[in-house]
This record gives structure tokens, C-alpha cells and sequence, in this order.
């Protein structure tokens, strides 16, 4: 049975539930107690803190410099930690926080239109489909408005106004206009500022900048990670670094369905790696499909283009009414077009949340009544808007966005509507961290689309940027130095047995993919596993798919062993080597997704259970059973997880059915 | 049902518009290696596929026999990381204007055509492998002072400082630099002035940047020059390869920013 914490009740363990017996005690957060304004106020006075002086003897590392880790390694060398940031690429200003295309949301209510730190919370909260802890969404929207003014110090060029004033928009399921925009390259000015910010401490003399070295494990020592195993991707060079404290910000896992809008480097090793070493993983069954993206246009496709979602802003979503109308777009008339979120929809229309958009898409194109040559697209089309606010208008807002379009399909928006279609964009789900971003494994911090803490399972539109830069600019560097203050550090020099034992690990495994020598791509096999996800763990699940791709993924992942291709050696740059680890990685972390998304039989936000929904065929949550966090714990390779919950407590939202009608 | 909903992966194109490409690689095992032009052909490509993911079809049949594949770096595939870039028929990034390399599609092509792909030439840049090059100059420059000073918490409210739309335009528009470095392997003496004009323009364009602005221009345009980076000798054809727009004359507000720095600013 599952053990309750003293200070809360038992949660009812889901009736079909296989793990409960397995199940430790509940998962404690440290949420403070107290009102929610007053929560984080309070835990930043009771944290410990470090002497300026004595910060420059605890050695920081940050993995990752995507927004998270940029932000986090400049605030903690500003503070004086010796801080030493990795990444993959060339050069840390690289991560795919840079395609953020629409926005960042802080609860600034400059257009004086109602906005509020809490109804952002509220927001955040309901987009989510209660599936996030109040604690933490409320501090997310309390620093949401530090976070604008520190970006705009640092000289991000946010769209102004004729006064010099910022601007602002609406963006996806918003009813209030929250969202700050850089043209449509907000991600990439946000980063930039947080990249010039950790730069300037390289110059300072505080951060360490280590690019080119990939994360292959975490060094736990006396139970607290103590800092990592990396391979420097020029000269394979297999390195040990020490540290009082690691801060994993390696993005999320969207590459599972190897075609995605992220990044064809992003990958969940770091994360999985970490995993293995302990820490729990959480919610993993939670993505992000978004709605508009540019449809496949074949098997040659390496990976998939978002269209900013603030195009739904000004663009009307439609698809023929007749099953097979395959005519020209604006050869269509206006009475056989079918704008069925408008029609489904009344009040948000064209701007539902994200879910809901992709589902209805994919309804529609199931029906047979999607557009293009595949039936696998529906319109977005800026017609009527091009008429009433003049082409001008629209260039301003979209330009470049249309230019991409163009770009990529040889279509002109303009003049065509354009066809999207769902892909997969972001995910939820991640390791699982405490209110102190503090994963199961003390000194183990995991920051930004790598943890799971804030989105529920469903994110809202320009809420990523801002819980990045928010877990590193303003969390981590109040919690990372109270782990600091409160530990006792036991020696952990990097001839430890600890680092003699993981760096053996690491090299066995790279020996033995160089030794396969078999027949497959490594591409081939995470284009394998891509399809497997995408057909069962997609936007909709069902119980029977589930349990076939549980089947299957074992086998395919035994396949891989058998018969992976990896030329070349381990003591120089080889591309194919790090591609065949993460996709090794993928076909073990494949597994508890599929897991995950079997065990939560219920739907809520991106998770999507057929057998789980209302009859207009909304995600149908199950708050008796599934109000709680799914912590997954390592147990060894294809052998099953231990589950650990956490119970959601809403003291301050009650959880009502969604309803965009 | 769920299957149906997966993107057709059978593609688009017919035999009839599949086209034949002839290649000429750089190959180069590491920095101290030789390096040399290799052949490849390719029978099937798509016009529909990006460059890069015709090298891709090239690199898994490489693969497939055991061969070391083309080394190239890339990431985000969408043209904004700046990862990516190559010399196509000698062009950095290739034929398109405004285009970054995986952005660039096969339909630009002829079937028949043979492709010269090299990588970035310049003595700041070495090669790492094949394509892959070192920009660790770029990163060592913004260090030198392509920032402003202001720490995390230190900001004032986001309004408080007014900035004229135009002068956040020309910011933004300075700004769009992804570092890529097509600038400096276009240019015939390896100048990095446009990279460098990029960001003491955007940051000298805010009010917030105002401070630093002499220091600023004085130590990255000190960088520049420390690594090994040409002179600009005004041929515009930096501007002209660059995938995201950026105007020469923020060249021209550099040397502004740079001469009236060393007659009298403070630094």
C-alpha cells in the first residue's frame, strides 16, 4: 500500500495500478507552508547562506547553456562561485532555447487588461490540467516580471512601441496581453542576453566555458552527485570533473520521436544518465504536441519546423467540409470551408490551447478531410486578416516566419494559406526536483525542459522562455548555494573509486558500440524507434497500444546491440559515435514513457488516454486516482521501475473539467 | 486511429523529379591533417530536401559501409543557431541569398549538377574536421566586451528606460547576427568587422549599452585583431553571403564607435 506522509492524507492508489505495492512513501517537495504569496519569500529567508568570501571554493558545474544553464552559470559566478559550464556545440550560445520563436510571458499587466502574478498562476495552473504544484507555478509567475527587466537591462531588443514603451501580444489560450516579443526571434535575444551575462564572467574570471564535451555520466559520491564524466567530441578524450554541486539544463526529450521541432543535436542523455545514478524521473509520458508546424515532406526529413504559435493569432484555421476535396485552397469556397475550432470553439476559437489544436487537427485528418497532397495538414490562413489590417501589418508581425514558410515549401503565404500540422515540441515531463529544483539525488539540480516541476502536463504558450531564465536567474542561485551551506562535503578528488568506476562505465559502453559492427544506422534505428512513439505514444494512447510498444521497444533496443553500424574510433571526432549513444539512451528512455503513459490511465493536458474522455472528446481527468506526480525510479535496463508519487495539493485552484467552449 | 495519424514518410516526390548530384567534399581527418576533394554521386535526392539532409542521405550510405561519414556541424536545421555552414561552389552557405546552409533546399538545384563543398577558409577558424571548424575566436571577442555590465537582480523596472522604436529596430536588427561566421569565409582577408560591427552597434544602439559603449567597441575591436582576423577592406561581400541580413553599415558605426572611443572616450 502506499505510505502516506504524516502532515498529508493517503491518495487512493489507481484501481488497475500494478505499483502500488512497489511504492515507497510519498515524495516529499519541500513546498514552505504559508500563503502562496508568501511561500518563496519565506524559503529565501530560511535558506543558508555562503559568505561572499568563501564562495569562490565551491566549484559549480552547469551542463547545458541553453537559457537555463546561461542564466544559472552567469548569476552563480556573479555571486563568486567557480562555476564551469559544458555544452555539445561549439560555442555555448548554440542550444535550441534559440528557436523560440513567439515569446516570453511576465505578469507585467502593462496594458492594463487584468493581469495579475496570480491569474498567471491561475493560467498556468488550469493550462497545466492540474497537474502542476501550486507552489511552484506561483513563485514561476512572481518572477516572471524580474525576469523581463533583467532581460531588458542586458540590452535584449524587445519590440517598443512609437512612445518607447515595450509592446506586448496575446499569445495561445491567453486572455490578456502577457507576452514580450523580439520579432519572431525572442528565444534567440533571450539567450544571447543570458550567453553575454555568463561571457562577461568568463572575463571575471568565474565561469569556465568547456564546449564541445558531451555529459556521459554523474558521479555520485556518499550518496551526493560530486560531478561528471565527459567526453571532449574533438579528441574522444574520456574526462573526470569534480564539483560540490551539478546542475543538470539539458533540455527535454522530444527527440524520442526523432522527427521533432527540436534540435537534431538535443538529446535525453545527460538526463538518462543521471537517471540511472538515481534520480527519479517524472510525468515522462507528459508532451507537448504543437499544433502548427510545417507538415513532412518525406523520409529524407531530419526534423520538423515550427511556425510560432502567435501566427494563430491573425490566421483562421480551416479544411474542407467535403471528405477529399482536394482542389486548390482558394479554389475552395467560403461556404465549403469548415473552421471547426471557431465552430467548436465560440469563445477561443482559432487561440485553444495547444492540445486541443492538435488533437482537432489530427480529428479532422483522420476524417479524411486534411489538406494537401498527404491528407495530413489543415490551413492557416491569413486572407481575411491580410484584407482588413492591410499586408503591411501582417509583414511586420510575421515576415520572416512567412519568409521560413516560403523557404522550406516554395509556397507563398501570402497569396496561399499555408498547411500545418501537428508535431511534437516540447515535453513536460523530466527529472523530478523538488521546490528546490533539487532532483533525488542531493547536490543533483536539474533546471529548465530537463525537470518536470512547472507545466503540469500541459504547457501555455511563452512559458518556457520564462521558466528557464526563471529557474536560472532567480531560483537555483537562491537554492544551489543553501545546498552549499547545509552540506558537508566529504572528499571526492577525481581519482576517487567513484570517478574510477563511472569513467570504466563510459568507456566499456563506447567500446562496445564501435564493436558492433553491424549493418543499421544509428539514424535507422532512432527513426525506428520515432515511428513506434509517434504511433502509440503520439497524441492519443490507447491501453492496447501501449502494452504492443512495450513489447516492441525491448526488442528493438536488443536489435540495436545486434546490429548498429558505428565506424570509425573513439580517439577523435566521430559523429556517429555520440549519435549512437544517445540513441542507445532513447531506446532504454523509450521504455518508461510508454510506462508512464500506460500507468496514468487517465487524460489530462498532453496526455491523451482513448479510453479516458468526455463525450464532445476532451481529455478526461481522473482526479481521484492520478491528482499526483509519477517518479520513476531506475531499477536496471528493461527491468520495471520503481513508482514513487507525489500527491498535487490545490489549496488555492480547485480543479474544474477544462472547457474552451 | 493512432497509425493513420503519422505523417506520410513515403516521399513526395516522384522518380520522375528525383535528380542526380555530383559532389566534391573537403575531407580532412583532423587539424593537422591533410585534407583533399572527394567524390561522391548521388542518384536519388529530393528537391525537397534540405543540403544538409542530402548530406545526411550521403553520410548513411557511408555508414552503411562502414565508411567515416562527412563531418559537418548543425542543430537547430532552421537557420537560427548558426551552427551550421559550408562553402557551396564557393559561396559560403550557398547560392541563396539570406539563406543558411540547412535552410538552402535541393530545389535550388539541377539534376546533374556538381556541388564543390568546403569548409570555412580562414586562419581564425581552424579546421577541426572535414567541415567542421573552430569559431572559438567569435566567443573570445564577445568576452572581451560584447556585454552589458548589469547583474541578475539588479534591473530596474523594464519600462523605466524609453527606447525610440527605431533605435530598437536598428538594434534588433544588428542583433539577428547568429554567428555563424559566413562574414569572415566570404571575406578575401578574413575580416571579422561584421560580426563584430553587429554587436557594438546593437548594444550601442540602447540606452542601456550607453555606459560601456568606448570600453565596449576598444577591447572587442583589440579581439578581433588579436585573432588573427583580416582587415575590412569596404567589399560588402560579407553582407551579401549573410543569412540574416546584417548591413555593412554597422561596420561604419563600429569605426565610428571605435575612432571617437580612442580620441577621448573613457576606457
Amino acid at each position: 500500500m502506499v505510505i502516506a506522509t504524516p502532515e498529508r492524507p493517503a491518495v487512493k492508489p489507481a484501481a488497475p495500478s500494478r505499483f502500488s505495492e512497489a511504492s515507497g512513501p510519498m515524495l516529499d517537495a519541500r513546498i514552505p507552508g504559508g500563503p502562496l504569496t508568501e511561500k518563496w519569500d519565506l524559503r529565501k529567508f530560511e535558506n543558508k547562506l555562503v559568505a561572499p568570501a568563501n564562495r569562490r571554493r565551491f566549484k559549480i558545474i552547469v551542463v547545458g547553456t541553453g537559457l537555463a544553464g546561461a542564466s544559472a552559470a552567469a548569476s552563480l559566478g556573479e555571486q563568486g562561485y567557480d562555476v564551469q559550464a559544458f555544452c555539445i556545440h561549439d560555442s555555448p550560445r548554440r542550444a535550441h532555447s534559440i528557436a523560440a520563436q513567439g515569446g516570453i510571458n511576465a505578469a507585467k499587466n502593462y496594458k492594463n487588461d487584468g493581469d495579475s502574478i496570480y491569474r498567471l498562476f491561475y493560467d498556468t495552473i488550469k493550462g497545466g490540467d492540474y497537474r502542476a504544484r501550486e507552489g511552484n507555478v506561483y513563485r514561476l509567475a512572481q518572477v516572471s516580471v524580474d525576469i523581463l527587466d533583467q532581460c531588458v537591462a542586458q540590452g535584449v531588443p524587445f519590440a517598443r512601441e512609437y512612445g518607447g514603451l515595450i509592446d506586448n501580444r496575446s499569445f495561445g489560450g491567453a486572455q490578456v496581453e502577457r507576452t514580450f516579443y523580439a520579432r519572431g526571434q525572442t528565444g534567440q535575444q533571450l539567450l544571447l542576453g543570458a550567453y553575454q551575462a555568463m561571457m562577461r564572467q568568463v572575463q571575471a574570471g568565474s565561469v569556465t566555458i568547456v564546449p564541445r564535451r558531451e555529459m556521459l555520466d554523474l558521479v555520485v559520491v556518499d550518496g551526493h552527485a560530486r560531478g561528471i564524466i565527459a567526453r571532449n567530441l574533438v579528441t574522444g578524450e574520456i574526462e573526470r570533473h569534480t564539483a560540490n554541486a551539478v546542475l543538470l539544463c539539458t533540455g527535454g526529450y522530444g527527440t524520442v520521436f526523432y522527427l521533432s521541432t527540436n534540435a537534431v543535436n538535443s538529446n535525453v542523455t545527460g538526463a538518462w544518465r543521471a537517471h540511472k545514478r538515481g534520480a527519479y524521473m517524472a510525468n515522462p509520458c507528459y508532451t507537448q504536441i504543437h499544433p502548427t508546424c510545417i507538415p513532412v515532406s518525406g523520409d529524407h526529413q531530419s526534423k520538423l519546423t515550427l511556425m510560432s504559435e502567435s501566427l494563430r493569432n491573425n490566421g483562421r484555421i480551416w479544411v474542407p467540409k467535403n471528405k477529399g476535396d482536394r482542389r486548390p485552397p482558394n479554389s475552395i469556397p467560403e461556404a465549403e470551408r469548415d473552421y471547426y475550432l471557431e465552430r467548436k470553439y465560440p469563445s477561443f476559437g482559432n487561440l485553444v490551447p495547444r492540445d486541443v489544436a492538435s488533437r482537432n487537427a489530427k480529428e479532422v485528418c483522420d476524417d479524411g478531410r486534411g489538406a494537401g497532397d498527404s491528407g495530413l495538414s489543415v490551413y492557416l490562413d491569413f486572407r481575411d486578416d491580410i484584407t482588413r489590417l492591410g499586408r503591411d501589418v501582417i509583414e511586420a508581425r510575421y515576415g520572416n516566419l512567412f519568409e521560413m514558410y516560403n523557404r522550406i515549401t516554395g509556397e507563398d503565404p501570402y497569396a496561399q494559406p499555408m498547411r500545418i500540422y501537428p508535431a511534437v515540441h516540447y515535453t513536460m515531463g523530466g527529472l523530478w526536483v523538488d521546490y528546490h529544483l533539487q532532483s533525488s539525488v542531493p547536490g543533483l539540480f536539474v533546471l529548465g525542459e530537463a525537470n518536470f516541476s512547472d507545466h503540469g502536463s500541459n504547457r501555455l504558450g511563452a512559458s518556457a522562455l520564462m521558466q528557464g531564465l526563471a529557474d536560472g536567474y532567480f531560483i537555483a542561485p537562491y537554492t544551489v548555494p543553501d545546498y552549499i551551506a547545509s552540506t558537508r562535503f566529504s572528499a571526492a578528488p577525481v581519482n576517487h573509486p567513484a570517478f574510477d568506476e563511472a569513467e570504466t562505465r563510459v568507456d566499456d559502453q563506447l567500446k562496445h558500440l564501435l564493436g558492433v559492427k553491424g549493418k543499421t544506422t544509428p539514424r535507422e534505428f532512432h527513426r525506428r524507434l520515432g515511428h513506434l512513439m509517434w504511433d502509440y505514444v503520439g497524441m492519443a494512447r490507447t491501453e492496447a497500444g501501449l502494452q504492443k510498444v512495450l513489447s516492441e521497444i525491448p526488442a528493438l533496443r536488443e536489435e540495436f546491440w545486434r546490429d548498429v553500424s558505428v565506424p570509425g574510433t573513439n580517439d577523435y571526432m566521430n559523429k556517429s559515435l555520440e549519435y549512437a549513444g544517445r540513441v542507445a539512451d532513447y531506446l532504454e528512455f523509450a521504455e518508461v514513457m510508454a510506462l508512464d503513459a500506460l500507468e496514468r490511465a487517465e487524460s489530462c493536458g498532453g496526455h491523451f488516454r482513448e479510453e479516458s474522455q468526455t463525450p464532445e472528446g476532451e481529455a478526461l481527468r481522473d482526479d481521484e486516482n492520478f491528482a499526483h506526480v509519477a517518479a520513476w525510479e531506475f531499477t536496471g535496463v528493461g527491468t520495471e521501475p520503481v513508482l514513487h508519487r507525489e500527491k498535487l495539493d490545490f489549496e488555492n485552484v480547485h480543479p474544474s473539467q477544462r472547457s474552451y467552449k | 486511429m493512432v497509425a493513420q495519424s503519422r505523417p506520410s514518410l513515403k516521399g513526395s516526390h516522384s522518380a520522375a523529379n528525383s535528380m542526380k548530384i555530383r559532389l566534391k567534399v573537403w575531407r580532412q581527418k583532423g587539424p593537422d591533417a591533410e585534407g583533399t576533394l572527394v567524390d561522391y554521386t548521388l542518384n536519388d535526392v529530393s528537391p525537397d530536401m534540405s543540403f544538409l539532409e542530402m548530406l545526411d542521405v550521403l553520410n548513411e550510405s557511408l555508414i552503411r559501409s562502414g565508411k567515416d561519414p562527412v563531418h559537418f556541424d548543425s542543430d537547430c536545421r532552421e537557420g537560427i543557431c548558426g551552427s551550421c555552414g559550408m562553402m557551396i561552389n564557393g559561396k559560403a552557405h550557398g547560392p541563396l541569398a539570406g539563406t543558411t546552409t540547412c535552410q538552402l533546399h535541393m530545389r535550388t538545384f539541377q539534376s546533374g549538377d556538381e556541388i564543390v563543398v568546403e569548409p570555412w577558409r580562414a586562419q581564425a577558424f581552424p579546421v577541426v574536421r572535414d567541415l567542421v571548424i573552430d569559431r572559438s575566436a567569435f566567443d573570445r571577442i564577445i568576452v572581451a566586451g560584447g556585454f552589458i555590465s548589469v547583474n541578475t537582480g539588479a534591473a530596474p523596472d523594464a519600462n523605466a528606460v524609453l527606447v525610440p522604436k527605431q533605435n530598437a529596430d536598428m538594434a534588433m536588427d544588428a542583433a539577428a547576427c547568429i554567428a555563424c561566421g559566413a562574414c569572415v569565409a566570404q571575406c578575401k582577408n578574413a575580416s571579422a568587422a561584421l560580426f563584430v560591427g553587429a554587436k557594438v552597434s546593437h548594444l550601442a544602439l540602447l540606452p542601456q549599452g550607453n555606459p560601456e559603449r568606448s570600453r565596449r567597441a576598444i577591447r572587442m575591436v583589440q579581439q578581433m585583431d588579436a585573432e588573427g582576423f583580416g582587415s575590412c577592406s569596404n567589399e560588402g561581400e560579407c553582407e551579401a553571403v549573410c543569412p540574416k541580413g546584417i548591413s555593412i553599415s554597422n561596420i561604419a558605426r563600429m569605426n565610428r564607435e571605435f575612432t571617437k572611443a580612442s580620441f577621448g572616450g573613457t576606457h
